[in-house]
């Protein structure tokens, strides 16, 4: 047990919420935004979504042809690494399971990259079965750039940082390497309910 | 956990903590450390502090602006004493650093409290000796919000005033600012932007739009507003 800092009361998370939100994470109603640069402002005529890699035949899609796939509409909570939780947050996008329907591959991780160089990398089975989406709607509206738009993926179950923003694919890949974040000392998995933020967490 | 050797006043909402943690392996100026504050029932919040200090300071140095309804920031800068400990975790960050094997010339933009870590890059900077060309861009609301004035006046800098009129520079800080203090931008200048979300996004949108490079812009952002 670390000491007392003493005076300190600090604002509790409504009973209600606690077993929601991670160790070291409070809730906030506003939605911060963390990035290393500027926001990229992709425009959608020239926009495609891949998946690439250990994959016979890569695959892409268009705005319009990715919008115009099924889509969910899912409730989630958020957890950023710089410690703020969002609760009931509510998205649309397609489903990864949709996107890698019928997709043969001996990989086991993926690195998604987007616009802008950024990339972050997880394995394989975390973005399948319905635990990831890549979301062009947040609240019912158009995602906002600076929030990742046109689209982001979406991961809910790990630290924010692995829904790489302004999102343009995925490269199926054998072996897992480090991502952005996670060359400059975050962690390599992100479980935020173990609290990995950084490496050797 | 680290003991706090002093607390200073900077203006009238923040201080400085200056801090011995023991076993400090040193930093990279821009780098900023985690505060947890544990209540007595074992409660603990926590929150990303900047490192202000450079490395070759004898304190470790962090500056805490005052959020009136904050959780965490009013504790820091009105209930810690010197000889108090507190828990902190870090050096954490490997991207918002400046050391002189990356080069320049080297453009440096805050807003309010933004103005932290890029003051620990000034400092290191000086301490290392570099002949990389700097410069501080630095917006403020008013002059008695501004944080290290002094020392800030010893280097480049460039003051901006976003409510109050006085002989220098007024208003956001815009393409037409930017475009007066930035480097050429045939020396490929390498740009820190630090501050509230609003100011970073405003300020890297406008050096993308007079030419700089994204990736020769490194951005932190502290929260809202
Ligand atoms: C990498 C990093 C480095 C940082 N470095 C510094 C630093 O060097 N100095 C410093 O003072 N802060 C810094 N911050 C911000 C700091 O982590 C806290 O967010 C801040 O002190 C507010 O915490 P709080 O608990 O007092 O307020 P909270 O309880 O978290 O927030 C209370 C209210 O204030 C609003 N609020 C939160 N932050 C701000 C803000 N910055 N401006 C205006 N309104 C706000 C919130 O929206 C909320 O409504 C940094 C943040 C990051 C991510």
């Amino acid at each position: 047990m670390p000491p007392i800092s003493h005076g300190f009361h600090g604002r509790r998370t409504d009973a209600g919420e606690r077993d929601r939100v991670p160790p070291g994470q409070y809730v906030t109603h506003d939605f911060p935004v963390l990035s290393a640069g500027p926001t990229p402002h992709t425009p959608l005529e020239s926009w495609t979504f891949q998946i690439r890699g250990e994959i016979d035949q890569p695959k892409s899609w268009t705005w319009e042809e990715l919008t115009a796939l099924p889509s969910d509409r899912v409730t989630v909570d958020i957890h950023c690494v710089t410690k703020w939780t969002k609760l009931d947050t509510v998205w649309r996008g397609v489903s990864l399971d949709t996107l890698l329907d019928g997709v043969d591959t001996s990989a086991e991780y993926v690195l998604a990259f987007s616009d802008g160089g950024y990339t972050t990398n997880l394995p394989l089975a975390d973005i399948r079965d319905g635990k990831a989406w890549v979301a062009y709607e947040f609240g019912e509206e158009p995602l906002e750039p600076e929030h990742g738009g046109p689209a982001r993926l979406l991961v809910p179950h790990l630290y924010f940082w692995k829904s790489a923003k302004w999102v343009r694919g995925i490269e199926l890949r054998a072996n897992d390497e480090p991502g952005f974040w996670e060359m400059y000392g975050y962690n390599n998995y992100g479980d935020p309910w173990k609290e990995q933020r950084y490496a050797g967490d | 956990m680290a003991r706090v050797a002093d607390v200073v006043s900077e203006t009238a909402r923040a201080k400085s903590l200056l801090l011995d943690p023991p076993d400090w392996a040193g930093h990279l100026a821009g780098q900023h450390v985690d505060v947890r504050l544990t209540a007595d029932d074992g409660y603990q919040a926590q929150r990303s502090y900047s490192i202000a200090s450079a490395p070759e300071d004898e304190h470790l140095q962090l500056t805490i602006e005052r959020i009136e309804d904050g959780e965490v920031s009013p504790y820091l800068t009105d209930d810690l004493h010197p000889g108090d400990e507190l828990e902190l975790r870090g050096p954490i960050g490997g991207y918002f650093v400046w050391r002189e094997s990356l080069g320049g010339p080297v453009l440096l933009v805050a807003g309010g409290s933004g103005v932290v870590p890029l003051r620990a890059i000034l400092r290191h900077h000086r301490a290392a000796k570099s002949d990389i060309p700097v410069r501080l861009v630095y917006s403020a609301r008013t002059q008695a919000d501004l944080l290290y004035r002094e020392e800030l006046e010893s280097f480049d800098t460039v003051i901006t005033l976003t409510r109050e009129e006085w002989s220098g520079h007024t208003g956001r800080v815009g393409r037409d600012l930017l475009e007066e203090a930035a480097w050429p931008l045939a020396d490929h200048p390498l740009v820190y932007v630090c501050g509230p979300t609003g100011f970073v996004e405003g300020v890297a949108d406008a050096l993308v739009a007079i030419g700089h490079a994204a990736n020769r812009i490194r951005t932190e952002r502290f929260g809202p507003a």
